[in-house]
């Protein structure tokens, strides 16, 4: 079996991974992000038509999203999909696809102009999240608490910021309790889950949130499974809140997670978990891989990646 | 392709601290114990280490 993993850097969660495979006596193509040309046009005799899988761990939503694009256009199965990657790249994407499959979620308002955005805003009530629609590690997360507050970085953000910095995305402020839930999700298994503990209200582990393990309940298999399937399947890290009055939320879903908090709280051999699976689209195909019988939703996406954050 | 890991000594570019690195690979990302500085392995021979990027425009997930 050819096996070929395409990445940026080489982490902890690239490494662990190179781990994994070997230990399966599997022998990984190795392809830098920073060195490889895609002759797009190629598609009877391009290189990549021999492997029967590659994994995409790109740092970069940009190079992740259009890579994945051109080998699964060319043909080759990949992990994630590209329509995973188009999905989950993006919160607004992403929100959509959940809503469209009835997955619990924060109400999420979009508007286009400061004045419009306002408007939304204070339809929501303060405080609110405003999120770039691209971006990780909770960069450029605002919580807006009031009027002053909301004047101030709509006009920062359509000023400063590039054009999708003007796609406001609004999104109610959950008072969660100091923590929120980042759940594992690996094809039809929910395979663990840590509670992220921060005295401030942004939670990543990136920005110092502290991690523990969080049992998987019934209720987060669930919605996890169901949340998934909405953005495409495959390998997902999902965030969720818990609402006291509306139970579990989903946050957000992650496409190119990282996983090197999670092991130890969890006793969970994450990176494990990812082979059997890459190993298993690879032989089954995506549909099967997932434990999907149909040939899974039905999706369809438009990319907004460029330029979208920063 | 194998992965080519290499074990020996590099100077930190940042505090020129010397750095020993176990079973590391090309481009892979570590940190200096010293200054705390993050760190790429530029090259394996010889074994080398420059200041890891910064975040680019769009680098998220």
């Amino acid at each position: 079996m050819r096996v070929g993993i395409l990445y940026s850097r080489v982490r902890v969660e690239e490494k662990l991974l190179f781990e994994a495979f070997a230990r399966r006596g599997v022998d990984l193509d190795l392809l830098d992000d920073q060195t490889l040309v895609f002759d797009i046009t190629d598609v009877e005799s391009h290189p990549y038509k021999d492997f029967d899988v590659i994994v995409e761990r790109c740092i970069n939503h940009s190079r992740a999203l259009y890579s994945l694009k051109i080998l699964n256009d060319q043909g080759v199965r990949t992990v994630n999909t590209a329509q995973v990657a188009d999905i989950c790249g993006n919160k607004l994407l992403t929100t959509s696809a959940l809503a469209a499959a009835g997955v619990a979620q924060p109400r999420v308002l979009v508007a286009y102009t400061p004045e419009s955005a306002l408007k939304a805003i204070e339809e929501l009530g303060y405080p609110v999240v405003l999120k770039p629609t691209v971006g990780s590690w909770g960069r450029l997360l605002s919580k807006v608490n009031d009027r002053d507050a909301a004047e101030a970085i709509l006009e920062h953000k359509e000023t400063l910021g590039s054009y999708h910095h003007s796609i406001f995305y609004i999104q109610e402020y959950v008072k969660k309790p100091g923590r929120d839930i980042r759940v594992f999700q690996v094809g039809p298994d929910t395979i663990c889950a840590i509670y992220r503990t921060s005295p401030n209200w942004i939670t990543n582990t990136a920005r110092g949130g502290a991690s523990s393990n969080c049992p998987i309940t019934p209720e987060i298999a669930d919605l996890c499974t169901r949340a998934a399937r909405a953005c495409g399947g495959g390998v997902v890290a999902l965030d969720l809140f818990e609402d006291p009055d509306r139970g579990l939320l989903v946050n957000e879903v992650n496409y190119t997670m990282e996983f090197r908090n999670s092991i130890a709280p969890t006793g969970v051999d994450i990176p494990d978990r990812v082979v059997d699976f890459t190993l298993k689209v690879a032989k089954d195909g995506w549909a099967a891989a997932n434990g999907w019988t149909d040939e899974g939703p039905h999706l369809t996406t438009v990319t907004l990646a460029e330029g979208a954050s920063a | 392709m194998a992965v080519n890991t290499v074990t020996g000594q590099a100077q930190c570019p940042e505090c020129f601290a010397d750095v020993t690195l176990t079973s590391v690979m090309q481009n892979e990302i570590t940190q200096c114990p010293d200054c705390g500085a993050d760190l790429e392995v530029t090259s394996l021979e010889p074994l080398t280490l420059a200041l890891a990027p910064e975040e680019e425009e769009d680098w998220g997930e």
